[in-house]
């Protein structure tokens, strides 16, 4: 079944084209890792899913609804999918329950009970169960990237968009993240996501997206195009991440 | 010359009329301020093109035109423009609503954008409308960055209302100059005058470093 579904999908900031008439189609289920070089588009692709970038060429069609559709779409398409930032992006002011509960009660409109306990065990699935009265500040990045993961799927959306989850995490940190990632895949959970780890991508991805200058230029499947890349580019860029 | 210090207790009802007076225009002032700043803050800050622009120039104007000249234009000008009156003590403190309303916008404005931009964007991912963002996050927390300069700001509105002795009203100045027309006790008088702003700067500087004290800077 169709979740996402990008038709001839263009994006310019002012005079650079960013999206360059990208074609792709996302079925549930499918565990999409988006590879390529810096300044490629993949943050621009993935934020354009959720809109907060507003593509300015062709379609974009997220569960049914186009990302050009009325204000309320948008809110209906963003809760549908979860977004995990980079810099985690935790509300600063609010312990790690009070992140988690934030999104039932404030998007769901969940009573604060109900909001807790939802986040109570999402917390706990994110191993982190004893660390619900602490602040971020207070928390590792990879815990503070495991509390942005369960802030998210309290709002028990049907697609997770990870923009570079592990890229500000020490190395020691990001296999703590990566693990709750490779579960949610596990769970069947449809993911897109933004990585340099290749290790991830083999064993979890069930599909690996090569972009450069705004275009897809490789969609296969990661064993079989990380073992024997298609493009010339690809393998240069593989040497360099690894 | 001979100092008598007792004048100052015989007219100390007088005095104490006047700073109610001052502490009146100051406080019902920076009420309607904080109102005009925070709406006019948010306007420079998310507001479009029109909405943006509208907030710019009144605090363009605000900004550079003194304070006497806007209390002078509400009481004596804007009566013949548009035909209504307004007595002393409200054009005075309208005067510090539209004078303090400016800065305080700019210091609305100031502290909102200075609030990391990703956490807008991951309020507004979980599909909350973007007023929501701004109450439930961007807001509070940009109010902790605002204590600072709006306590400056309380405190630059309140010396203005001495200013308003222009207008006649019966703040505390105004009264330190009644006081002394009938006296010339120059000296203890405008002692007692000054101790007494002294005394009000002083609390509300003690109340503002006890609320930053309280809350966090996050
Ligand atoms: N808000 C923006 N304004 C202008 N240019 C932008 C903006 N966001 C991204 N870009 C540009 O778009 C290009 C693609 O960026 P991005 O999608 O972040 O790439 P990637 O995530 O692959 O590194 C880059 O050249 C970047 O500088
Ligand atoms: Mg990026």
């Amino acid at each position: 079944m169709k979740i996402i579904e990008f038709k001839n999908t263009s994006k310019s900031f002012g005079p650079l084209k960013v999206l360059d008439g990208v074609d792709l189609t996302i079925n549930t289920g499918e565990v999409v890792v988006l590879i390529g070089p810096s300044g490629s588009g993949k943050s621009t692709l993935l934020r354009c899913i959720n809109g907060l970038e507003e593509i300015t060429g062709g379609d974009l069609i997220v569960d049914d609804l186009s990302v050009l559709g009325p204000a309320k779409d948008l809110r209906m398409i963003r809760q549908e999918a979860g977004m995990v930032f980079q810099q985690f992006n935790l509300f600063p002011q609010l312990t790690a329950l009070q992140n988690v509960a934030f999104g039932p009660r404030k998007v769901r409109g969940a009573p604060k009970a109900e909001a807790e306990e939802t986040a109570r065990e999402l917390l706990a699935k994110v191993g982190l169960a004893d660390k619900e009265n602490h602040l971020p500040s207070e928390l590792s990045g990879g815990q503070q990237q495991r509390v942005a993961i369960a802030r998210s799927l309290a709002i028990k959306p049907k697609v997770m968009l990870f923009d570079e989850p592990t890229s500000a995490l020490d190395p020691e940190l990001k296999q703590e993240v990566l693990n709750v990632m490779r579960q949610l895949a596990t769970e069947g959970m449809t993911m897109v996501v933004v990585t340099h780890e290749m290790n991830f991508a083999k064993q979890v991805g069930t599909r690996l997206i090569f972009m450069e200058h705004g275009k897809i230029t490789v969609d296969g499947h990661p064993r079989e195009v990380i073992d024997n890349p298609p493009n010339e580019r690809l393998k240069d860029f593989l040497q360099h991440v690894e | 010359m001979e100092t008598d210090w007792s004048v100052i207790i015989k007219f100390l009802p007088d005095l104490i009329e006047g700073t109610k007076s001052t502490i009146y225009i100051t406080l019902a002032g920076l009420i309607g301020g904080l109102i005009v700043g925070a709406v006019a803050g948010v306007m420079r800050a998310y507001g479009g093109k029109i909405l943006n622009a509208i907030a710019f120039i009144y605090i363009e104007v605000v900004r550079g035109t003194p304070i006497v000249v806007q209390v002078m234009f509400l009481y004596f000008a804007l009566p013949i423009l548009a035909n209504i009156r307004v007595d002393p003590l409200n054009a005075a403190i309208l005067a510090i609503v539209i004078n303090a309303g400016a800065y305080i916008a700019e210091i609305v404005r100031g502290a909102l954008l200075s609030i990391n931009k990703g956490l807008t964007e991951a309020g507004l991912a979980m599909g909350l409308p973007h007023w929501k963002v701004l109450i439930y996050i961007v807001g509070p927390l940009a109010f902790r960055r605002m204590i600072p300069p709006l306590g400056n700001q309380f405190i630059v509105s309140l010396k203005d209302t001495s200013l308003f002795i222009v207008i006649g009203v019966g703040e505390l100045t105004r009264t330190g100059q009644e006081i002394m027309a009938s006296n010339f006790r120059a000296v203890e008088i405008w002692t007692a005058v000054a101790v007494i702003y002294l005394i009000l700067t002083g609390v509300l500087t003690f109340i503002l470093r006890f609320t930053e004290k309280r809350m966090r800077l996050l």
